[in-house]
C-alpha cells in the first residue's frame, strides 16, 4: 500500500510501515491509518509521539488500538507515548480510499455524504448499494447496526442483510 | 508582606471557587448522561425488538463515552485523587446532579422513546451552544458529541411519529408517556449557582435561551406525529440540587453494586 502522503494528519513518513501494521480490532481489514485515527505521529528524542482520536466517544476499540500500537512500536524497539485528543473530531472523511474499498469488499458499505446520508437513513432514498450483489434496491432495517459507527440494511434483490457505515461529519 | 500573604491567599481562594464551580458545571452536564445511558443500559437484551435493542444500548455506549471524557476533565479540576470511576461510581445519591427527567423507569417502549426524545432535542440545543464555550475542552468534547446526538435526535423523534401515527395503542402509550414526563422537562432549564458562574464566565451555556426553542421544536415533532402537546403549570424538580425522585436509589444500587463490593477493581 503506497501512503506517503496522509494529508490530513500529522505523521512521519519514516514511522508509517510500523503504523500500517495495527488493525482496527473491530474492522480488521482496515488499518487504523485507513481509518484516520492516527492523527500525529513523529520521533521526539527516541520516543514516538503519538495522538489518536475515537471514532465515536464509546468506541471500546481505542483502549486495544493504543495496546496494539504500543506493541507494534515495541517490536521494531521504539518507546511510546499515546495521547488521545478528541479535537477537531473524527470524520467518515478521513477514511482513506483505500478504506473504503477494503470496508466495501468485508461487506461494509463505506459512508455516504451527509445529506445522501440522512435521505438513506431517513428511508427516503434507495442509495446504498448492496456489498454482496451491488443493487441498489436495499433498504433500511436499523439505523444502529453491530456497532455506534454503523446502520444496518438489508438488499430487496439478493436478500443478504449488510452494514452500512455512517455518515460523521 | 502581610498585604502579599493576603491577596495571594485570596487569589487562590478565587481560582480555588472557580474550579468548584467548573466541577459542578461539568457534573451537571455528565450526571445527565450516565444515569440516562444507565437506563438505557438495562434494556440490554431486554428491547423490544433486536433493532431497537441495538439501538438503544448503542445510545447507552455513545452516552457513556462522552461521559468519561466529561469525568476525566473533572478529575484533573478536582487534582484530589479521584478519576472517572470514582466520580461515575462512588458518590452518594444527593451528589448526583442529574435532571429527574433521565432517572424516570423504563416504565414501557413509549416511556424510554419519549423520554429519549425529550432529552435529546434539550442534549442537541445545549451541545450546539456548548461548542462555542471559552473552555476548550468542553467545547472538544461538544463538537465530538453532538455528531453521535444528531443520530440519537433522529432515532427518538422517528419512533415519536412512529408510534404517534401508528396504531390506536402505540398512539394511546406515546401520548401517556408525554403527558407523563412533561413534568420534568422544565427542569432542564434551570440554572444552579454554579451554571450562572459558568455562564457569566462564557464557559457555561444560558439554558434559559434554548427554553422557547425546545418547546418549539419538541411541539412540532408531536404535531407532526399527531399528539398533543400537553399544558401544564406544575413541573418537578429537584435533581439539580440533588433531591432526586424515589428510582435513583434502585439506579445508584445497581450502578454501584461493584466498586462498592470490590473496590477499586477494574476489568
Amino acid at each position: 500500500m503506497n501512503k506517503q502522503m496522509i494529508e490530513h494528519a500529522d505523521i512521519d513518513t519514516e514511522l508509517i510501515p510500523i503504523l500500517d501494521k495495527v488493525s482496527d480490532p473491530e474492522i480488521p481489514v482496515l488499518t487504523i491509518l485507513d481509518m484516520g485515527v492516527v492523527r500525529y505521529a513523529k520521533l521526539v528524542d527516541d520516543v514516538v509521539q503519538i495522538k489518536i482520536t475515537p471514532t465515536y466517544s464509546g468506541c471500546p476499540a481505542m483502549d486495544v488500538i493504543a495496546d496494539d500500537i504500543t506493541a507494534a512500536f515495541k517490536k521494531e524497539g521504539y518507546k511510546v507515548d499515546i495521547d488521545l485528543v478528541l479535537t477537531p473530531a473524527w470524520t467518515t472523511d478521513w477514511i482513506s480510499e483505500e478504506g473504503r474499498d477494503a470496508l466495501e469488499k468485508y461487506g461494509i458499505a463505506p459512508p455516504l455524504e451527509a445529506e445522501a446520508d440522512k435521505e438513506a437513513l431517513l428511508g427516503n432514498k434507495k442509495i446504498v448499494k448492496c456489498t454482496n450483489c451491488g443493487s441498489q434496491n436495499t433498504k433500511l432495517v436499523s439505523q444502529f447496526g453491530s456497532t455506534a459507527c454503523k446502520a444496518l440494511f438489508q438488499c430487496e434483490d439478493c436478500h443478504e442483510p449488510f452494514d452500512y457505515f455512517k455518515c460523521l461529519k | 508582606m502581610i498585604s502579599n500573604s493576603f491577596s495571594t491567599s485570596a487569589s487562590i481562594s478565587i481560582l480555588n471557587e472557580m474550579k468548584k464551580n467548573l466541577f459542578n458545571y461539568i457534573l451537571g452536564i455528565a450526571d445527565n448522561s450516565l444515569i440516562l445511558g444507565q437506563r438505557l443500559g438495562e434494556l440490554c437484551g431486554h428491547g423490544p425488538s433486536l433493532e431497537t435493542d441495538i439501538a438503544l444500548t448503542n445510545i447507552s455506549l455513545d452516552l457513556f463515552g462522552q461521559v468519561r471524557s466529561y469525568y476525566q476533565y473533572a478529575a484533573k479540576i478536582a487534582n484530589n485523587g479521584s478519576n472517572e470511576d470514582t466520580i461515575a461510581m462512588m458518590r452518594p445519591e444527593r451528589e448526583y446532579v442529574n435532571v429527574l427527567l433521565v432517572e424516570q423507569p423504563n416504565t414501557d417502549f413509549g416511556y424510554v422513546i419519549a423520554r429519549q426524545f425529550l432529552f435529546d432535542v434539550y442534549h442537541f440545543l445545549f451541545l450546539t451552544e456548548l461548542q462555542k464555550s471559552k473552555d476548550v475542552t468542553l467545547a472538544a468534547i461538544a463538537k465530538k458529541s453532538i455528531k453521535e446526538v444528531s443520530y440519537h435526535l433522529r432515532f427518538s423523534s422517528d419512533w415519536v411519529k412512529r408510534l404517534g401515527d401508528g396504531t390506536e395503542e402505540s398512539h394511546k402509550r406515546i401520548q401517556n408517556a408525554i403527558n407523563d414526563l412533561w413534568t420534568y422537562t422544565d427542569e432542564l432549564f434551570h440554572q444552579t449557582d454554579a451554571d450562572k458562574k459558568m455562564i457569566a464566565d462564557g464557559v457555561g451555556v444560558d439554558t434559559l435561551k434554548l427554553k422557547e426553542t425546545y418547546y418549539h421544536n419538541v411541539s412540532e415533532i408531536l404535531n407532526e406525529a399527531t399528539l398533543e402537546v400537553p399544558e401544564l403549570k406544575y413541573f418537578q424538580k429537584g435533581g439539580k440540587q440533588g433531591i432526586h425522585t424515589e428510582h435513583m436509589g434502585y439506579i445508584l444500587a445497581e450502578l454501584q453494586y461493584m466498586q462498592r463490593t470490590y473496590p477499586n477493581m477494574s476489568w
